[in-house]
């Protein structure tokens, strides 16, 4: 071996260690985050947090049952535009992939994605606060709704392709239109994947807090009323960690760690329904 | 003749819902425009250029947000940048086949913590940590305008590290679909001519070349949008400065925080304006990096599906 040789094997082991420990570079901020959230999460998540209001600032105890029935309540407003449109938009891309409109498109869903939720939230704002003059858990969840549009779409037209090319085939064979082939057959075939994909979209929204700030607002009391200002999780434990008191801190670790726990879950959730999607495609 | 008039239907139909995805886009900027014209008005060019921020006397001034918005993300990006090239090769080209899956999950999972739960971690783990490193740097080094300032803990420095472990994840994850797409005969080309694997990789990074631009550039419209972590660790003061320790503001945080205190008017507009900006800055940023990763697409034989991780399943 020459001495060149051996300088440049030399060099290439060098690298390839660098690669490695970039990923355990990665890994330590992970780590730290699922444990610091364990750790003080775990012990402070207990049956008050689910079902206890506030209690007012000096008083210990209390919890989160109003933020929690006002994540719930936004994320279903959310959900209840967001899935039909980006559902539908979703099969389009899948049905008409390679038209110029569908690029257009996935191109514009894409760039959606990129848009800082902060500013979708100004879009909410504008739309759905000013004309009333009141912040609101519709405009709150029509911000998550805007948010959760990109994923769906996405997320659909990945799953939709993933369906057996055979099973369309023999729906049109058939004679079925196209409308019966993708919704009697193509969608059904993909749908636990694509719900799965809409839970985790949800789970994404659950987690924004930005966009909710100055939409949903926060409120201290118990509200289900969608015409007034809404608790959310996040938003308190954004004013719980900015809080001066140690039991809002311990709140707040709480609300973080439930809302790792419920992403996490529904994310392996849809790594399975996706597998199982792609081990239909296997002959 | 019915099926396809059906065929038809059911095309407009679907398309219909389509285009309301584009529209969203459209009003967006539409609806921002609208909101800020009267900051847009009074200051013009102005409100770029100044640092003056007094809503009292209706007077302002974005430059310091720009500042730091734009210095946090490429801090974030010097830092990240290595990283999730790093990862992205070892998982695709270096790693053993058993622990590609694992580990490609793992990083993705960074993208899905919710940024208020990095914002929580950043304010009580990471910060008093922050504030060690400041109290230790050596006095020769606080001479250096870029370490001058009170050792707070939230600062520049703290955002650029929590906004660097926040983007990696979406930068590594679509370089790593990119080299995985890179067809095979460019890296045994390399070792037929008698290169080391390094050099191999090397010349699989160069054919992916636009597309791993594009993967950074994703990576860095998402940290000129992030909102709340930064909000929490940067400090929230509004000033020019390269010191890394000295507390800044980003356009996102001065958004987050003053916008439900906006009482006037004029005020209101000049803190959408300021979203208008960060709008137009993020979708150009946007365009750009994924221009960049579907032309390369178009040169490889198979598609390369952009990641629904990066989107979704993180």
């Amino acid at each position: 071996m020459t001495a060149n040789l051996r300088r440049r094997k030399l060099f290439s082991r060098f690298f390839e260690i660098l690669c490695g420990l970039a990923v355990v570079i990665a890994l330590i901020p992970l780590a730290m985050i699922l444990f610091y959230v364990i750790k003080e999460g775990a012990g402070a998540l207990n049956w008050d947090f689910f079902t206890k209001m506030p209690k007012p600032v000096g008083e210990t105890g209390g919890g989160m049952a109003n933020a929690i029935a006002g994540t719930l309540i936004l994320i279903g407003i959310a959900a209840l535009f967001a899935v039909p449109i980006g559902g539908i938009c979703g099969v389009h891309l899948a049905e008409y992939p390679s038209t110029k409109f569908s690029s257009v498109v996935r191109f514009a869903a894409d760039v959606l994605n990129g848009v800082p939720s902060i500013v979708v939230g100004i879009f909410a704002y504008g739309l759905v606060v000013l004309p009333v003059k009141r912040f609101s858990a519709i405009a709150g969840g029509v911000a998550l709704g805007f948010l959760m549009i990109p994923i769906v779409v996405r997320t659909t037209e990945e799953l939709l392709r993933l369906v057996p090319g055979g099973l369309r085939e023999g729906a049109l064979a058939l004679g079925a239109t196209r409308g019966r082939a993708v919704f009697g057959v193509i969608v059904p075939a993909a749908l636990p994947g694509i719900l799965t994909g809409i839970l985790v979209a949800l789970a994404r929204v659950a987690g924004e807090t930005a966009p909710l700030l100055f939409t949903a607002l926060n409120n201290r009391f118990w509200s289900t009323s969608l015409t007034q200002p809404i608790a959310s999780l996040t938003v308190q434990v954004y004013t719980y960690a900015q809080s001066p008191y140690d039991d809002w801190h311990r709140q707040a670790w709480a609300g973080a760690f439930l809302l790792v726990m419920i992403i996490l879950t529904l994310s392996i959730a849809a790594r399975l329904a996706v597998r199982r999607l792609e081990r239909m495609n296997r002959p | 003749m019915r099926r396809s008039s059906d065929d038809r239907k059911f095309r407009l139909g679907t398309g219909a819902f389509a285009a309301l995805v584009l529209l969203i886009v459209i009003g967006i900027g539409f609806e921002l425009t609208r909101q800020s014209m009267l900051s847009i008005t009074k200051f013009g060019l102005k409100f770029w250029t100044t640092s003056t921020w007094d809503p009292v006397s209706g007077d302002f001034g974005a430059l310091p947000f720009i500042w730091g918005t734009l210095y946090s993300a490429i801090l974030a990006l010097l830092l990240a940048t290595p990283i999730a090239l790093g990862i992205a090769i070892f998982i695709s080209e270096l790693s053993p086949r058993m622990l590609r899956t694992p580990l490609a999950y793992l990083t993705d999972l960074l993208a899905a913590i919710p940024s208020i739960v990095y914002g929580l971690w950043g304010v009580f783990v990471m910060v008093p940590f922050v504030r060690k490193l400041e109290v230790a740097t050596p006095d020769a080094l606080k001479q250096l305008s870029l370490f001058k300032g009170p050792p707070l803990g939230v600062g520049m420095l703290a955002a650029a590290l929590i906004l660097a472990v926040m983007v990696i994840p979406f930068s590594s994850s679509v370089a790593r679909e990119i080299l995985k797409n890179v067809p095979s005969a460019q890296r045994e080309a390399a070792y037929a001519l008698g290169a080391t694997r390094w050099e191999a990789i090397k010349v699989a990074i160069g054919f992916g070349k636009s597309g791993i631009i594009g993967a950074v550039m994703l990576g860095f419209g998402r940290a000129l949008g992030e909102t709340i972590a930064v909000t929490m660790v940067i400090g929230n003061s509004p000033q020019v400065t390269a010191s890394l320790f000295k507390p800044q503001y980003t356009m996102a945080a001065v958004i987050a925080n003053e916008f439900t205190e906006a009482a006037d008017e004029l005020y209101l507009h000049a803190l959408i304006e300021i979203g208008l900006l960060l709008f137009i800055i993020t979708v150009a940023v946007n365009m750009i990096s994924r221009l960049l990763i579907w032309s390369m697409k178009r040169r490889v034989v198979a598609p390369i599906v952009m990641p629904v991780i990066e989107e979704a399943t993180a």
